[in-house]
């Protein structure tokens, strides 16, 4: 059993939770993951660690209420405690003295890079953040990031804040204005990791981006987190889940998503029912 | 004396028709009548070599002496001896390749059904409801981690633990057991009886932490620094792909990825356990050990019309336990021998639907004894297929070692362990089970753990390594 100690809603659907787990937050590092399961029938989910508290032993995650799990997992409040939170998992992301870092985030992958971002500018380099969401409302940690970057462009779908357009124009005008990038981290959705490193190859720019295919175990003994790195077969929970963009294989991640997607809206589909014939108010 | 019935006493078993609709045993087990006139067949050989056939040495004559006379106390007792989770070998052990194949009937007639017998006497004293906890040694103050909870961390944790020594037991999984667990299927070994012996290890004072990965969590170095000794036990984990084009495609599984769905994660309940697994309806399982006969059968269950298994050898040379082949051929599994499966063809949303095969034809014998399979050329021909398992065998998982730089490992990433101490490379470091030996059998984890529990209670009493 692990407590949830703090909860609380970042943007409609994006959830950020705090647990009290001293083991993982001490040794968790930037780019690194846990898998919890709230329940015994709950299944395994795999969440970025978004941040450790090394001396309050405490473990930060946000998440994005998407299907089954999430939502449930959004309903719990501080003082609830979940069955398993398991980690820290997967290799940590390479922090050296790049020299300019252009770190690129999408949705609840901002929250996922924040730690990154921190520790590249920690090791001396130059962070330029480009953050996008589909609209002001869902704009996340734009403080935190802020606080961790030389300069932060953000981006929306609808123009309500910051420059209207994608993360990936952000990325050209960058590269247009012929602005030297050593590096680029990109996390995010898979179309936008996709974009940003078939932007940045033709131009040679190191592309690092951090994969999020469906896991099970996620300690190496299940293979269903299998990408195609460089037409070679490698297992995201153990041998990432950061890779060279240039070499992943983004077509067959997408596709091996859906796996479940009829499951999945199942789940969902038996879930709302429930919650809304229960006590919770249709929540 | 009276005449031997040459055949063992039957096992009732759920008919195939009826088990396949369900996750349930398949084997009833004895009745008390039927394990004393079963008992009755062992000749109380003066040497019996059905012992020198178990890796453990269990007294067979002795136990199943007891259950003829329905002292079937004694007889729990006398397998306790040497072996601490008898109602799991009853059941698994590949008896025709050990105790039984033994025996002196055998030579004649169907042998004594010890495995039977031993699954009789632990169920008997699990539905007795009195199990007799040991009494415990005096406390020697000395602290003992155990890295994963399979056969061999089980044993080597409740071994430790009655020559009282403090044991943490740290599983990666949110539950103990090992493949006992999260491979075997329920409709062979019921996890209750899991259940039942990880909580007997409890009781003896082993401390259970699940969700804890040695090697993320915590590393081996770092666990030495509060622990007096290590046991590593983490077993054979890693699934083996066999590299073919198209094997990302969706539909697609390992053994290990399947059986943890439908086994560990109960996939099988889903929607009313979280974790779905995909119920194909043409399900074809590559392999022939007792990871593919577990996961063709299961693929039955799931409500498939065909389940078939490709093996590149033929039948003889199956490596799966005998009884587990006469019941996947029960329930209308469909062999397909000397077939080797060399490319994949999937539809346009990436969900594979045809398999592309080779025949084969056996050769000369290869190192393991057995003729090699050579392909026939231009054999090809194809099998549509919406849900394939890959069950072609796993080798140890790289976490350990990978975090633990002065710990030796062979070629092919077992840890390097001295057969008959256990010990590693590395100073008070011991190691057992498949993580050692590739992967193996239960029956010979938990032998590996026993060994590695003595020479370990020696060197903390002694310091010497
Ligand atoms: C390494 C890694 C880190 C992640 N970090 C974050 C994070 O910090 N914040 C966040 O909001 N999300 C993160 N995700 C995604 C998150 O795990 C999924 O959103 C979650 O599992 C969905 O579960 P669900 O039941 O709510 O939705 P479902 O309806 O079950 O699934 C929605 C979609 O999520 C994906 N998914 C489903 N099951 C799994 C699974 N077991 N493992 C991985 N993906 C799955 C599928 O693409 C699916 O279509 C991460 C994924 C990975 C692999
Ligand atoms: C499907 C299947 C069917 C089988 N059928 C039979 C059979 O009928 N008869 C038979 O005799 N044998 C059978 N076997 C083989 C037998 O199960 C194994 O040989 C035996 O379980 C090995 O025991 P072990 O303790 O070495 O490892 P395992 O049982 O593999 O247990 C290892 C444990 O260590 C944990 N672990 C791994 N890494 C870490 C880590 N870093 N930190 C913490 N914990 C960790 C794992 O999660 C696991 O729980 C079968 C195997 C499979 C897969
Ligand atoms: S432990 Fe296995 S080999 Fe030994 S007697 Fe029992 S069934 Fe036979
Ligand atoms: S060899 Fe067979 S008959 Fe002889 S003691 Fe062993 S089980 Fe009994
Ligand atoms: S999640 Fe099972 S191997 Fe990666």
């Amino acid at each position: 059993m692990v407590k949830i100690s703090k909860t609380q809603e970042l943007a409609q659907n994006i959830k950020l939770f705090e647990f009290d787990s001293p083991l993982i937050a001490r040794k968790a590092q930037p780019g690194q993951f846990v898998v919890l399961r709230i329940n015994e029938p709950g299944e395994r989910i795999p969440l970025t660690i978004a941040d450790a508290k090394k001396e309050e032993g405490v473990l930060v995650i946000v998440f994005q209420e998407v299907g089954k799990s999430t939502r449930l997992l959004g309903t719990l409040k501080a003082g609830d405690t979940i069955m398993d939170l398991i980690g820290p998992l997967g290799k940590a992301s390479e922090i050296e003295k790049f020299g300019t870092v252009v770190c690129v985030a999408g949705g609840v992958g901002t929250p996922e890079i924040f730690p990154v971002a921190r520790a590249l500018k920690q090791a001396g380099n130059r962070i330029i953040s480009i953050v996008g969401a589909r609209n002001k409302e869902l704009l996340i940690m734009q403080e935190e990031m802020q606080s961790v970057s030389d300069e932060l462009y953000i981006t929306t779908d609808d123009g309500s804040y910051g420059r209207k357009g994608l993360v990936i124009d952000e990325l050209k005008r960058l590269i247009n204005e012929n602005v030297k990038i050593d590096k680029v981290f990109a996390v995010g959705p898979v179309i936008m990791m996709k974009a940003v490193s078939e932007t940045t190859r033709p131009f040679n720019i190191a592309t690092v981006v951090s994969l999020n295919p469906i896991m099970l175990d996620a300690t190496g003994m299940c293979g269903v987190c299998r990408v195609e790195i460089d037409g070679e077969t490698k297992f995201a929970c153990v041998d990432g889940p950061e890779f060279d963009g240039h070499k992943v294989n983004f077509d067959s991640l997408m596709a091996r998503l859906k796996t479940y997607i009829r499951e999945e809206k199942e789940s969902m589909q038996l879930f709302s029912k429930h919650t809304h014939s229960c006590t919770c108010g249709g929540k | 004396m009276a005449k031997i019935n040459p055949k063992k006493t039957p096992m009732i078993e759920q008919t195939a028709q009826e088990r396949v609709k369900n996750f349930k045993e398949v084997p009833f087990g004895y009745s008390e009548e039927q394990a004393v006139e079963e008992a009755k067949r062992c000749l109380q050989c003066k040497k019996p070599f059905c012992v020198a056939g178990c890796p453990v040495e269990i007294d067979i004559p002795g136990f199943i002496k007891a259950i003829a006379e329905k002292d079937f106390k004694n007889a729990i007792k006398i397998l306790k001896k040497k072996n601490v989770l008898p109602a799991i070998c009853g059941r698994v052990c590949p008896q025709e390749d050990q105790c039984e194949k033994e025996c002196v009937l055998s030579k004649k007639m169907e042998p004594v059904g010890i495995g039977r017998l031993e699954r009789f006497a632990a169920d008997w004293e699990a539905a007795s409801g009195e199990t007799d906890i040991p009494e415990k040694h005096v406390l020697t103050g000395k602290r003992v981690a155990v890295v994963g909870a399979g056969p061999a961390g089980l044993v080597f944790a409740g071994d430790m633990a009655q020559l009282g020594h403090e044991v943490t037991l740290f599983e990666a999984l949110h539950k103990a057991g090992g493949v006992l667990v999260y491979g075997i299927p329920e409709f062979r070994l019921p996890k209750a009886i899991v259940q039942r012996e990880i909580e007997y290890i409890e009781k003896l004072g082993v401390k259970l932490i699940t969700s804890f990965v040695v090697g993320n969590t915590q590393t081996i170095d770092e666990l030495l620094k509060e622990y007096d000794a290590i046991f590593i036990g983490t077993g054979a984990g890693l699934p083996w792909f066999m590299n073919l084009p198209g094997e990302n495609l969706n539909g697609i599984y390992s053994a290990n990825e399947y059986l943890v769905r439908s086994n560990l994660m109960k996939a099988y309940l889903f929607p009313e356990y979280d974790t779905p697994i995909v119920k194909g309806k043409q399900v074809a399982t590559i392999g022939g050990g007792n990871v593919a006969m577990d996961s063709a059968r299961t693929a039955l269950r799931l409500g498939a019309d065909k389940s078939m298994i490709i093996y590149r050898r033929s039948k003889t040379e199956m490596p799966a336990r005998i009884e587990e082949i006469h019941h996947a051929e029960e329930e209308r599994i469909q062999f397909e021998f000397l077939t080797l499966p060399v490319k994949y063809y999937g539809d346009e949303n990436g969900w594979v639907k045809e398999m592309e095969c080779l025949r084969m034809e056996l050769g000369e014998p290869d190192a393991s004894g057995r003729r090699r399979p050579i392909t026939i050329p231009n054999s090809e021909f194809r099998i549509p297929v919406d849900t394939v398992v890959v069950a072609i065998g796993q080798s140890p998982n790289p976490l350990i070692p990978q975090t633990t730089p002065d710990l030796q490992v062979g070629k092919h990433g077992n840890i390097i362990a001295d057969e008959k101490t256990g010990r590693t490379s590395k100073k008070g470091v011991f190691a057992g089970g498949d993580i050692v030996t590739g992967a193996a059998t239960v029956i010979l984890a938990m032998g590996a753990g026993r060994i590695a529990a003595k020479s370990c209670h020696e060197y903390l009493k002694t310091g010497i390594w």
